[in-house]
């Protein structure tokens, strides 16, 4: 615990250090890396079946003590974000250089550390006030961050848009645990018991969390804030910061006690909705960062997905699929902050390299980029969930569970599980095409502008996170069976179901994916073989270079390429009615056409239809309250004294 | 591992190229041709493995890697694949949500080795084949379930053999739908009339041809000895459900399954023949309706 916490001391000290004038930056990240690799120690210790260690220190602060505990869902969390973290400030130090004179490069640093600080914290605090903090601490810096490039209109937006929606979340969560709190009789999480109105905690638990995980519809600032932060704190968001929405609901279940069986369809609802969405709307999208934004939506879908399968299976009496619903939705989480780290980061070099995140502007990169490319296209194949790598796992841990369900169990398992299986089956597709898009349109090609011919390659601070994140990819997938003996300590806490099912069931799982991980390495053993067949085949033949094959047309230009908007044009008039993409076009005229322009674009359904209208009506009934806002600092002296007496008198009654 | 499986794998190995000597016979037969000889596609995969190479200097390694990971993939998926009386090489629990990813691997190469190559034609194929391919996964998938609750398993080696003559008296409509739905994921992933046509020379109107239209010499032949193994395959999987023959004895179950997947080839030229292809906005209504019959599978099984 010592350790933890003094790791947590560093990452916030580097981020005060780097205040210092002179600093460039290295303090801030060197404090980020080596407090988290401090952190790591003791998050790997509680997986590998160590006592999880607590502190508890009075403090001033009205209700309970100073509690901090490492137990293992705090440490399963832990670890993604502390490694993540890590790498993002080796990254973060190259990619902020291109700011340097013109940006206080230490505020971004100092916002940096408090973000992975406040992260921590939120995982191991186990006071309602501490948490409370701790996640206002987490909102606040990645604003910050959010904001960066404030001299940008769409940075503002994008900002303030995040600093409501999560406002509103903290709402929920403010209610949530301040209720339980009362109810309770404390506010240390270890005393917290399951309320009478257990439905109206989880709806606030489900809201208040899912705005922060970027539940749809509650995702809305998450597409905007994401592409607008720097990248490797877009990395960090999009890979672990969300997820402490998830950890939130999960710990947040543990307080809720027997569970009925709409929580886990309103979860499977929700997740179906994400994941679906969620994807078409990357789909969509035309700007890189944008597209892996909603991205998150979609993989956020998938582990909604598995919990509710494994609410399910809690609810029903069917431990098989409680472990596989939960097991796969945790390790997705894992997964995603590797491969979503690893594309944002890409993305990161790519923005770097060219100055655009259009994607429609980029292409030939993998020539110029060699190992971004690669390790784009890596990650790419990882969040498509496929073979051999790390989504696959998790993905199919869900399948498993979501066909167990389906095959054997009686019909309320069964529906829900025929549900996912569907869902999954047909995310899983999307994702695939959505990200043939993003590799082969960015990467893939000829360059269609001057941004991507003139391109270089990431400086090494850059490369190396890359090239860690995406060997990890591979790790995992051939690791599988491994990862899951780690599982059962969080899975015991998390279902509270007996030791020995979980560890029974888990076996089971484990068993396919012995199978799937010697599949994994027979899979690269078999490519290498043909790769070097083909190598033979070729060696003594002669072997020429040409212009792709154009039917015969004499004048091909890099224009005439497929670009994201067309190749995801079949996808997205197919789901037009949900898409609402609005094109303008000026067709070519005439015999001998001049000027001719297409440009689509896919706002947010979202926010242009509910979100848009419910703070038009906000705003249209606050502003029957503007009189109260005269700007005379003694007026608003009195109000709150006002408020303050009637409270009082009310107190008083 | 099962060691026996190795004998159909083998099997398929040699004789997979063969069903498009079939299917193109039955065409050729319907158009009143004598047709290319029965082995043209064995000749095809020998000639190309002997040519040279021709690479577009837009492309990199991604373009060279297509292929071969295609064709693992491929391997891959062949050894999932009980056949007959046999079980498959490899055998475990969700075994056919591996077999649908390691076609969707083979898929992905393919997309962005076409996309590597800049070319606005292949850049269509590309764009047509991820969009219908997502839309016959949950077909696929779903089919899947439903014989898998049917018939009480959730390995193929578990599902197929329980599919009995039996099941198919006390279970036909649900089998049925399941193997309707199957020959539409088939006939699509396989680029077949009427999702595709083969033989099409227009390369605007072409979905998996125009995506290799770059490829030559062994990548090629790779290539086309890929797309015979998932003919193989998926033609495979249908068989195993559609074709209720489980007497237990090697010989007659082996037979029959290679009779009855002749029999989807012989099918699939007279479908060929017979049909036009759809237009290219009818396709996903097609796939769609694939995934309905599915779903209508899975109600009635669940019934």
């Amino acid at each position: 615990m010592t350790l933890l916490l003094a790791g947590l001391f560093v990452v916030l000290a580097g981020g005060f250090l780097s205040l210092f004038p002179r600093s460039s930056g290295l303090l801030g990240a060197g404090g980020a890396v080596a407090g988290c690799l401090m952190g790591l120690v003791p998050a790997f210790a509680v997986l590998a079946g160590g006592s999880p260690p607590s502190l508890r220190l009075p403090w001033a602060v009205p209700g309970g003590s100073f509690h901090v505990e490492i137990d293992a869902l705090s440490a399963f969390f832990l670890v993604p974000i502390l490694a993540l973290s890590a790498l993002g400030a080796v990254y973060g130090v190259a990619y902020l250089q291109a700011w340097r004179g013109r940006k206080a490069i230490g505020l971004a640093w100092l916002a940096y550390n408090t973000l992975v600080a406040s992260m921590i914290l939120v995982t191991i605090a186990r006071n309602v006030v501490l948490f409370l903090v701790a996640w206002e601490m987490m909102a606040l810096a990645s604003f910050f961050l959010v904001v960066f490039e404030h001299e940008r209109e769409a940075s503002r937006e994008a900002g303030w848009t995040y600093l409501v929606a999560t406002h509103l979340g903290t709402a929920f969560l403010l209610a949530f645990f301040l209720m339980l709190g009362r109810e309770s009789g404390s506010f240390e999480f270890d005393r917290l018991h399951p309320p009478s109105q257990a439905g109206l905690f989880f709806v606030l638990a489900l809201v208040g969390f899912g705005t922060k995980a970027g539940f749809m519809p509650l995702h809305v600032w998450l597409p905007d804030a994401h592409p607008a932060a720097p990248s490797h704190v877009s990395a960090l968001m999009s890979g672990v910061m969300i997820k402490t929405g998830v950890y939130g609901l999960v710990r947040a279940l543990t307080f809720l006690g027997p569970l009925p069986a709409w929580w886990g369809w309103t979860l499977l609802v929700v997740g179906l909705t994400s994941g679906l969405l969620g994807v078409l709307f990357a789909l969509a999208q035309h700007d890189l960062k944008r597209l892996l934004a909603y991205h998150s939506v979609e993989n956020i879908g998938i582990i909604a997905m598995g919990l509710g399968l494994g609410l399910l299976g809690l609810h029903y009496g069917n431990p098989v699929l409680a472990v596989l619903g939960f097991a796969g939705a945790l390790l997705h989480v894992v997964n995603h902050a590797i491969f979503k780290g690893l594309l944002f980061l890409g993305a990161g070099a790519v923005i770097h390299a060219t100055q655009t995140r259009e994607m429609d502007e980029l292409g030939g990169l993998m020539k110029r980029m060699p190992l971004t490319g690669a390790t784009f296209l890596i990650g790419a194949a990882a969040i498509s969930g496929l073979p051999p790598l790390n989504g696959f796992v998790s993905e199919f841990l869900i399948y498993l569970g979501a066909y167990r369900g389906a095959t054997s169990a009686g019909a309320p398992v069964a529906v829900p599980s025929i549900a996912a299986i569907a869902g999954l089956a047909l995310i899983g597709g999307l994702a695939a095409a959505c990200f043939a898009k993003a590799c082969g349109v960015v990467f893939l090609g000829e360059p269609r502008g001057a941004h991507a011919s003139g391109a270089h390659e990431a400086p090494r601070a850059m490369g190396i996170p890359m090239l860690v994140l995406a060997v990890a990819c591979v790790a995992i997938g051939l690791l599988g069976p491994l990862l899951m003996r780690t599982l059962a300590p969080v899975l015991i806490q998390v279902t509270a179901l007996p030791p020995a099912d979980v560890v029974t069931s888990i076996d089971e799982a484990a068993r396919p994916l012995r199978f799937i991980a010697g599949g994994a390495g027979g899979f690269l053993v078999l490519a290498a073989l043909l790769a070097l067949a083909r190598a033979v085949l070729l060696s003594r033949r002669p072997i020429h270079e040409s212009v792709t094959w154009d039917c015969g047309y004499a004048r091909p230009t890099p224009r005439m390429q497929y670009t994201s908007s067309s190749f995801a044009q079949p996808l997205t008039d197919l789901f037009g009615l949900v898409l609402r993409t609005k094109r303008r076009a000026s067709a070519p005229r005439g015999y001998f056409p001049g000027e001719a322009a297409f440009a689509s674009e896919t706002p947010d359904v979202w926010r242009e239809t509910l979100w848009r209208r419910l703070f038009a009506g906000a705003t249209w009934g606050f502003s029957k309250f503007a009189w109260l806002q005269q700007g005379r600092v003694h007026l608003y002296i009195l109000y709150i004294a006002l408020t303050l007496v009637a409270l009082l008198i009310w107190g008083l009654r | 591992m099962n060691l026996e499986g190795l004998v159909p794998f083998a099997l398929a190995l040699v004789l997979a190229p063969l069903l498009l000597g079939v299917i193109n016979r039955t065409k050729a037969f319907f158009a009143g041709r004598r047709g290319a000889p029965l082995l043209q596609a064995y000749y095809d995969v020998a000639k190309l493995l002997r040519k040279g190479a021709v690479f577009s200097r837009t492309t990199t390694w991604v373009f060279r890697a297509g292929p071969i990971l295609s064709l693992a993939a491929m391997l891959g998926g062949l050894a999932l694949l009980p056949v007959g009386g046999f079980p498959a090489v490899v055998a475990f629990e969700g075994d056919f949500v591996l077999l649908a990813y390691l076609l969707g691997v083979a898929r992905f190469f393919t997309v962005l080795a076409a996309l590597d190559t800049g070319s606005a034609f292949e850049g269509m194929g590309a764009s047509r084949d991820v969009t219908f391919s997502a839309l016959a996964e949950p077909a696929l998938l779903l089919g899947l379930a439903a014989v898998g609750r049917e018939a009480g398993g959730l390995s193929l080696s578990g599902i197929l053999p329980a599919l009995t003559a039996a099941t198919w008296l006390s279970a036909a409509p649900q089998i049925a739908l399941v193997a309707a739905a199957l020959l539409v994921v088939f006939l699509a992933e396989n680029a077949r009339v009427p999702v595709d046509d083969p033989d099409t020379h227009l390369e605007l109107t072409m979905i998996h041809e125009v995506m290799i239209l770059d490829h030559s010499g062994p990548d090629l032949g790779a290539i086309l000895y890929a797309s015979v193994l998932k003919l193989w395959i998926l033609g495979g999987l249908l068989v195993g459900v559609a074709l209720p023959v489980r007497t237990g004895t090697v010989l007659i179950d082996l037979a029959s399954f290679l009779g009855g997947l002749f029999a989807l080839a012989v099918l699939t030229g007279v479908i060929e023949s017979t049909m036009a292809r759809l237009r290219l906005v009818r396709i996903p209504q097609l796939l769609v309706g694939a995934t309905t019959l599915s779903i209508l599978a899975l109600i009635l099984v669940l019934r």
